[in-house]
């Protein structure tokens, strides 16, 4: 099952490779990783989605916790969170998909942040099902490129992580 | 008045109390070593290869209960370093380590002896730091003996760069360290106690398992009274050993891939079992699938939560340091009017008994080849089982376990985790430097001596009278069993050819050497070697070449499908 865990750290080099090297190290998987300082400039805040039976998860949030720099976790998914995650994508619009290309970036809410005469590069936010229903919804082939940056996550109404 | 990063670096070490310091010079440390010099609260033991600075510094801080402390240069000297990290984490032993580091306007220029120690060293440290301004030197030096000594111990490496040892600052050493990411809990959950008490006093078959906590915590007495309070069962580790005395009846041996009848079948048919500061390892349980009983309930004590519910689901987790949760539990045992089963005990006893009879560690001791197991007995006779001895890994390991019944904690110290062959001899240095006086034996083979052999030179250097008992088969043993037992008996590159003459190898060091290869001779040459107090004597017993460790739980398997003998 996906869960969405996320931690405080301390803002220092190196703690992100020690994060990024416990899951290599211990086998566990990663599907994405967002990692940038909080509003107090000494810490930074990481949002993991990674996957795993709740044994695992539970290991993952342990070995977490056991890192020096790591002041708190918290398994966002174990509670009502909201998740966001943006993705740019470049598309093929010329001739008679333009217009189809536009409808499909208003469908989903995207904006349309760069047009050429061949392409628009739309910027579409959502939780990670709805950009893949995006690019699933889309023709083969208009796809020219896309970046995504790993989902952001955070809990509803008085879930606070803070120290 | 402002110092050195240099000598900052010395003026903590001997703030922190350190007595000795493991290492072994080089470029990136020699304004620290230049300190090192002037002074003479810090003594400094040159080993002669780094690997053996951090199995020395890890012998001395299991044998005594303070952190092992080395210092070695960037680059080789940090790689040739890693061996002994890797074994000093796996088996928890509080160490720190600095190490010097090529300039900071140097780092990732690919200078000459850089190496990224952070980034080598990271899985197998319990933390590590780069120290890029000197004026964070003492506090990070201070928070790595925090971080080194408390929670569950492990490594921890201060790296610091050459510029950082000779810019300036203000010295002051801090008294106290706090953290807000890292706190470990001390005090184990007064609910999860009583819980587990309330079960342990309800069960039929009860067993009590323990491990290198037990001995790193030290709870060996708290431990030794509850399984007392208790009259149950009990097994330890192989990092266990000594945490309950070996002698005692309840003491079951210990348990594990090579560990006895009595305790594996005792351990796989508990119904309540309780285990210490051990983590249910793959040589302590074997396959985890199989272990697993629907009936049994598990209560599991440890100071790191990680360890508990990793390889094996438990009912009832109990996190916190042993020593308190123990005495904890003890107060509460002999202030409640609930007494264990004693029927339901006497016949787990009776049970248990019988499976002792079979007794599992027999073997042949009318052979007119010697029998390796039969120095292991004859060197815990000789020594009064009051030794302190380090082994190497491989066969004469296990029997050294097997047999040598330690009554004491921190007596036995070896590589569990890791499995580092070369442990033993460096080791042994510090067992010594911990307990000057002591009797100190090094019990190992003629394939993992060698790995560290050059430390006889530091031997002489130090006289440091260690005992060295080489149990020489002519093979790797251990990996021949296996070969023997899973592989065909094909003995692929195990045959130790070209063995060296050990007599004249210690002689050539300046040390004592005698060969024994008949049976009858081994007393006598143990006696001559514990009466020659101040020397170094190594004893190299030729043994029967065809001798395996029984029990054997092959790989995989559960713990009670032994083979035995």
């Amino acid at each position: 099952m996906k869960h969405i865990i996320s931690l405080l750290l301390e803002n220092e080099s190196g703690a992100l490779s020690r994060v990024a090297g416990l899951f290599s190290a211990r086998g566990y998987n990663i599907e994405s990783l967002t990692v940038a300082p909080t509003e107090d400039a000494t810490l930074s805040r990481m949002t993991i989605v990674t996957s795993g039976s709740s044994d695992v998860i539970e290991q993952i949030t342990k070995q977490l916790n056991k890192l020096v720099d790591v002041v708190k976790v918290v398994d966002l998914s174990e509670g009502e969170h909201i998740e966001r995650e943006l993705m740019l994508v470049k598309v093929r619009a010329s001739g008679k998909d333009r217009e189809e290309m536009k409808r499909m970036a208003d469908i989903f809410r995207g904006r349309i942040l760069d047009v050429t005469d061949k392409s628009y590069t739309i910027e579409l936010t959502g939780t990670g099902e709805k950009l893949d229903a995006f690019l699933d919804a889309l023709e083969e082939g208009v796809v020219l490129e896309t970046v995504r940056t790993g989902a952001s996550g955070i809990g509803r109404g008085e879930r606070i992580l803070k120290i | 008045m402002e110092l050195t990063g240099a000598e900052i670096t010395v003026r903590c070490l001997a703030d922190e109390g350190v007595e000795y310091l493991f290492g072994y010079p080089g470029g990136a440390v020699l304004h620290i070593y230049d300190e090192i010099f002037k002074q003479d609260r810090v003594k400094h033991i040159l080993v002669r290869h780094e690997q053996a600075a951090v199995h020395a510094a890890d012998g001395y801080a299991r044998a005594c209960e303070k952190p092992g402390v080395v210092l070695v240069t960037s680059g080789p000297g940090v790689t040739n370093a890693v061996t002994g990290i890797a074994t000093a984490y796996m088996d928890s032993i509080p160490m720190v380590i600095v190490t010097g580091q090529v300039p900071t306007h140097a780092i990732g220029q690919d200078a000459f002896q850089e190496v990224d120690t952070v980034g080598i060293t990271r899985p197998c440290v319990k933390h590590n730091f780069l120290v890029k301004d000197v004026r964070d030197l003492a506090a990070t030096i201070k928070k790595a003996f925090y971080i080194a000594t408390t929670g569950r111990p492990g490594p921890v490496l201060v790296d610091i760069p050459k510029d950082v040892t000779t810019a300036r600052c203000e010295y002051e050493y801090p008294q106290s360290v706090s953290m807000r990411s890292y706190s470990p809990v001390v005090k184990g959950h007064a609910g999860q106690i009583k819980k587990a008490l309330g079960l342990l006093l309800e069960a039929k078959r009860p067993m009590i398992y323990t491990g290198g906590g037990v001995v790193l915590g030290n709870a060996a007495s708290e431990l030794t009274q509850f399984v007392r309070n208790l009259g149950y069962p009990c097994t330890n580790t192989l990092m266990g050993l000594g945490g309950y005395p070996a002698t005692d009846p309840l003491f079951m041996g210990m348990l594990g891939m090579h560990g006895t009848y009595e305790a594996n079948l005792a351990m796989q048919n508990c119904d309540v079992l309780i285990a210490v500061g051990a983590r249910f390892d793959d040589r302590v349980i074997g396959n985890p699938k199989h272990f697993f009983r629907e009936d049994r309930k598990i209560i599991h004590v440890d100071v790191d939560p990680s360890s508990i519910s990793k390889r094996v689901r438990v009912d009832v987790p109990i996190v916190g340091d042993v020593r308190e949760v123990l005495a904890e539990m003890n107060r509460q045992l002999v202030a409640s009017t609930q007494k264990p089963d004693a029927a339901a005990l006497k016949a787990w006893w009776t049970q248990i008994e019988l499976w002792r009879a079979r007794d599992c560690l027999k073997y042949d001791r009318a052979s007119s080849i010697i029998k390796p197991q039969m120095v292991v007995e004859k060197l815990y006779e000789i020594t009064g089982g009051d030794a302190f001895v380090t082994s190497d890994v491989g066969q004469h390991q296990m029997w050294a376990a097997q047999f040598y019944k330690f009554d004491k904690p921190r007596r036995w110290i070896n590589s569990g985790g890791l499995g580092t062959m070369g442990f033993g001899l460096p080791a042994a240095i510090g067992a010594c430097l911990a307990n000057p006086g002591s009797t100190v034996a090094c019990v190992t083979g003629e394939a993992s001596i060698q790995m560290c052999i050059q430390e006889l030179s530091t031997c002489k250097q130090y006289r440091t009278p260690i005992k060295i008992v080489n149990l020489n088969n002519r093979y790797m043993g251990m990996v021949r069993q296996w070969q023997e037992f899973f592989h065909g008996n094909r003995y692929a590159e195990s045959y130790m050819d070209a063995l060296p003459d050990f007599v004249r190898l210690a002689e050539s060091y300046g040390h004592v050497g005698i060969r024994v290869d008949k049976p009858e001779d081994i007393e006598g040459a143990l006696r001559e070697a514990f009466s020659r107090k101040d020397e170094l004597v190594f004893l190299d017993f030729v043994t029967d070449q065809t001798e395996n460790v029984f029990p054997m739980v092959p790989g995989g398997k559960g713990l009670s499908e032994m083979i035995l003998v």
